[in-house]
């Protein structure tokens, strides 16, 4: 009964709402219904297309060979550099910290100080997975202007970065200690 | 059907026909690697979203607008700037978010704030992030970034 319970414990939110909107509409609870009008919007909204999406992601994903663009990617510089490594950033998704250790990967390999953090910023801002749900839920609009303002801000970032760090005997240690 | 969906289910017909006639293996892995990830959003997701229609139900949209809105001026944009750069919501997750809070009557300017400061300045992650670049380097890129997440809601509140 117990592990039954730890099991099942991550769905209790769903489940007390699913209980929630069936007793408001059976009872005719006006607020509950009102609210579970509400989740159905969004819901139906998010199934029609997150899960197109990340199907479109998958197949990205079996096609473009990251690994083997990380294994050329690094001491590239000017702008075939800052493209490269906002390319192979794009492709990755997750949050911000799961870029660290890529960071670390790209200074040992010799990148410059400037295009690791261009990776950092391109990693942050314009990942390809979150674009798409980004112009799904605030429009291509939104998106675009986000993404032209931000990437020349962290460009500007990376070429502050190297500019201070420089003879600083900056290092990137592999997150151990 | 939304725009959305229509957009959405096309591009992924055209890209999986493609792919299936290309190699039917490397499309098959693609759509069970896709499957995996939406399955592994799904519940979170779920849940946010059970969050939202509670929430636009308890506060009246003229809160919003009125706290988050184009009059809000500085208070909207701390607000917005201090909350995304404090709180850890994955992306995915924070767009549903965004866009009710649009929809609520908040400005452009202070929604690309708080998503970018959400996704650009991580003050919980700042001792993973000072463990990798060192103390100073790290509270650095977040205090650049917190700067530049800040010109981004500006800009694109002008823009849009």
């Amino acid at each position: 009964m117990k592990k039954f319970f730890r099991k099942y414990q991550k769905y209790i939110w769903l489940v007390a709402f699913a209980i929630f909107a069936l007793l408001s509409f059976a009872t005719g609870f006006q607020p509950g219904k009102a609210i579970g009008t509400n989740f159905n919007h969004s819901f139906i909204e998010m199934v029609t297309f997150v899960p197109f999406l990340f199907i479109i992601v998958g197949l990205f994903d079996v096609w473009v060979p990251k690994e083997r663009i990380q294994r050329h990617i690094g001491q590239e510089s000017g702008i075939k550099g800052i493209t490269l490594v906002t390319l192979l950033a794009m492709l990755q998704a997750g949050p911000l910290y799961g870029a660290f250790p890529v960071a670390y990967m790209l200074y040992k390999k010799g990148a410059s100080i400037k295009n690791i953090f261009i990776y950092l910023g391109a990693f942050a801002s314009l990942k390809i997975p979150m674009l798409g749900i980004e112009i799904g839920y605030l429009g291509i609009k939104f998106t675009l202007a986000r993404t032209l303002v931000s990437l020349p801000l962290f460009i500007g970032i990376g070429y502050l970065m190297e500019w201070w760090l420089k003879d600083k005997n900056f290092k990137i240690s592999d997150g151990s200690q | 059907m939304s725009s959305n969906a229509i957009i959405y289910i096309s591009i992924c017909a055209v890209l999986s026909l493609v792919s299936l006639f290309l190699d039917r293996g490397k499309t098959l892995a693609g759509f069970k690697k896709g499957w995996n990830m939406f399955k592994n959003v799904l519940l979170p997701f779920l849940n946010i979203l059970i969050l939202i229609s509670l929430l636009l139900y308890i506060i009246p949209p003229s809160v919003i607008s009125q706290y988050l809105g184009s009059g809000s001026g500085v208070l909207g944009f701390s607000v917005a700037a201090l909350v995304g750069s404090i709180t850890l919501i994955p992306g995915f997750i924070s767009y549903p978010i965004a866009a009710s809070l649009i929809q609520q009557g908040a400005s452009y300017a202070v929604v690309a704030t708080f998503m970018t400061t959400l996704m650009m300045v991580g003050v919980v992650t700042l001792p993973l992030e000072i463990k990798y670049f060192g103390k100073k380097v790290a509270i650095s890129r977040n205090i650049l970034n917190f700067i530049a997440a800040v010109i981004i809601g500006l800009v694109v509140g002008i823009i849009l």
